[in-house]
């Protein structure tokens, strides 16, 4: 067996990640919080992906996770960006518990049918929520930390350096998970779950553990991404916002923790560029990206990472 | 002395079959029960009830005096019943440490086991040791799915037996493996299960399997059991001869 470098390499790219909060052009920093929260989403789904279940609805977690943010802001005037930062996934993932019970019964389409459905009537609630903003949503208070606040400028810095540390303590403790008996029943389950049964675990308990997971990742990702913008509205709920974490989760691929953040990297820049070159054909430079990620590389960017690594390796010894 | 596994009168209807209709049997601590039985006899849907893949049609189960008719499987093995299966149920596209080690894993941590790393140190020893055991060790990092038949038969029933079952029902463990290693492996099985003092029931076709093995045979024919006793006995049961070993020695030839 080959070594796990996976930790060391978590806490050097998160140290860059910082490096990049500190001192990048405001609009960089933006992009890469953004692409954290993304990416946090899309690790929950990586959980749920490696059982052979895919949900199409993480939108709904991610939403949740927004206005978890937006009602404390506006119920008792709370900013905090830690306590938000907790709270979200904390009312995210009670939500995703309470589903569970029913989602764990469903498998392969049907699974990811109903994850939707739900992503869409909490859009329709929300669109019909006149106290909520319908469709025009409301704006977030500023974060704050702790002490006097320090600028809009230093606010978004401080927020992504905590998101940055925040996906690193989820993507520590996610590979963890992934390494624990819990964690390879995602492949026994997808393999045989009449033997998983007969080895006296319960299948819906396995995979309501892991869609809890992920609920609470998309709360974290909503939380984040509200602060970041500084304002949410319905479209966090939409089915597009939940298609997009698929398609990053495709483009990402299931093999590493960190592959979701480097998908989600790769996604925003993709559309930047896509967007500002090709202003009436970026849905087309996507959908062809995607394609071309589904036929040559199916297991997605990481693939492409991991193969660079590894003749470095077999080139050593001699 | 009570008896470890106490059926009454256990019934399956497939709609207007009836696979299983009125077994009654009661299986001692220790004991090691060959059934026989042609195909489609009902042998299999005998234990799918036993170990709760099938609710019975009519009938209890009882297992160590406590009423386990209707258990899903998940509990039944929790109380120390497990089963090897006729097709062999494995972890496909895990290699065959991976396998055995999601077994134990499940054995050993409760029901969350979210933290500690399957493949721990300790683990991966009795995992080898089990493996061992069964002379498959040298099978290890191979995948499920590329196994030989006999090898992944065994895996399957390691696997079965990692919880330390008090009774463990085995479908045909002999089946689609060649008739020169048949009692290599029998013999490996059984080494195995007498060391853990594990109560056995095994289906078996080959009649010189059950002769050598078992204490005790059961003979099953549509549904209903039509002889139990010592094994000779049983086989040269004119019944039995007639439907069951007459048949499978015209099968064999
Ligand atoms: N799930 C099912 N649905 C419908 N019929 C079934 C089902 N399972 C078994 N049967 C039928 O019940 C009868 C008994 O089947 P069973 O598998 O118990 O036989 P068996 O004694 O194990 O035979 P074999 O030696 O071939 O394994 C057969 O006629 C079979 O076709
Ligand atoms: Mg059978």
């Amino acid at each position: 067996m080959s070594r796990d470098r996976t930790l060391p390499g978590l806490a050097v790219a998160t140290l860059v990640l910082l490096g990049v909060a500190a001192a990048a052009p405001g609009w960089m920093v933006f992009t890469l919080v953004v692409s954290l929260a993304q990416g946090l989403v899309v690790l929950g789904l990586m959980v749920l992906w490696r059982a052979g279940l895919m949900s199409f609805g993480q939108s709904l977690y991610y939403a949740v996770g927004g206005y978890t943010v937006g009602l404390i802001n506006i119920q008792f005037g709370l900013s905090n960006a830690l306590l938000l930062v907790l709270a979200a996934p904390a009312v995210a993932g009670l939500l995703a518990f309470l589903l569970g019970f029913l989602l764990a019964r469903y498998r392969d389409i049907f699974f990811s049918m109903l994850t939707l459905a739900f992503a869409m009537i909490l859009y329709g609630v929300l669109v019909k929520s006149s106290t909520l903003g319908s469709t025009d949503g409301f704006s977030i208070l500023t974060p704050s930390f702790l002490g006097p606040h320090p600028g809009p400028d230093a606010t978004q810095r401080l927020l992504t350096g905590l998101a940055a540390l925040i996906a690193l303590l989820a993507a520590a403790l996610v590979h963890r998970y992934l390494k624990s008996t819990a964690g390879h029943l995602a492949t026994a389950i997808r393999d045989n779950e009449i033997r998983v049964e007969y080895l006296g675990y319960s299948v819906h308990r396995a995979i309501h553990v892991k869609y809890v997971l992920a609920g609470i990742l998309a709360g974290a990702g909503g939380a984040i991404v509200a602060m970041a913008i500084g304002h949410i509205d319905p479209e966090m709920a939409y089915w597009t916002t939940a298609g997009e974490f698929v398609f990053v989760a495709i483009l990402a691929g299931a093999g590493s923790v960190a592959a979701p953040f480097l998908g989600a990297i790769l996604f925003v820049v993709l559309r930047t560029y896509a967007a500002q070159y090709t202003p009436h054909l970026w849905h087309m430079v996507l959908g062809g990206t995607l394609l071309l990620f589904i036929v040559f590389l199916p297991d997605g960017v990481w693939s492409l990472f991991e193969r660079a690594c590894r003749p470095l390796k077999r080139r050593a010894p001699s | 002395m009570t008896a470890l596994l106490d059926v009454r009168d256990l019934h399956k209807h497939f709609g207007a079959l009836a696979a299983v209709a009125g077994v009654s049997v009661a299986v001692a601590e220790r004991e090691v029960v060959g059934v026989i039985g042609s195909n489609g006899a009902g042998k299999t849907t005998f234990v799918n009830m036993v170990t709760g893949y099938l609710p019975p049609s009519r009938g209890t189960i009882t297992f160590r005096g406590r009423d386990i008719t209707g258990r899903p499987p998940r509990q039944v093995t929790g109380l120390g019943i497990a089963r090897s299966f006729q097709v062999p149920q494995v972890f496909a596209s895990a290699s065959v440490l991976d396998n055995l080690l999601v077994a134990i894993g499940i054995a050993e941590e409760g029901r969350l086991p979210i933290w500690t790393p399957l493949r721990r140190r300790q683990r991966v020893a009795r995992a080898l040791a089990t493996l061992e055991s069964y002379g498959i060790a040298g099978y290890a990092s191979q995948p499920a799915s590329l196994l030989p038949q006999g090898v992944r038969k065994l895996l399957d029933i390691a696997m079965a037996t990692v919880r330390g079952p008090e009774l463990l029902l085995l479908d045909e463990p002999t089946s689609g493996i060649s008739v020169g290693e048949k009692f290599a492996i029998m013999d490996t099985i059984m080494a195995a299960l007498r060391a853990q003092r594990t109560t056995v029931l095994f289906i078996e076709h080959d009649m010189e399997i059950v002769d050598r093995y078992a204490e005790r045979v059961i003979a099953f024919a549509d549904g209903v059991i039509i002889a139990d006793g010592p094994p000779q006995a049983v086989i040269d049961d004119p019944e039995v001869r007639r439907l069951v070993v007459g048949e499978r020695v015209k099968v064999a030839e």
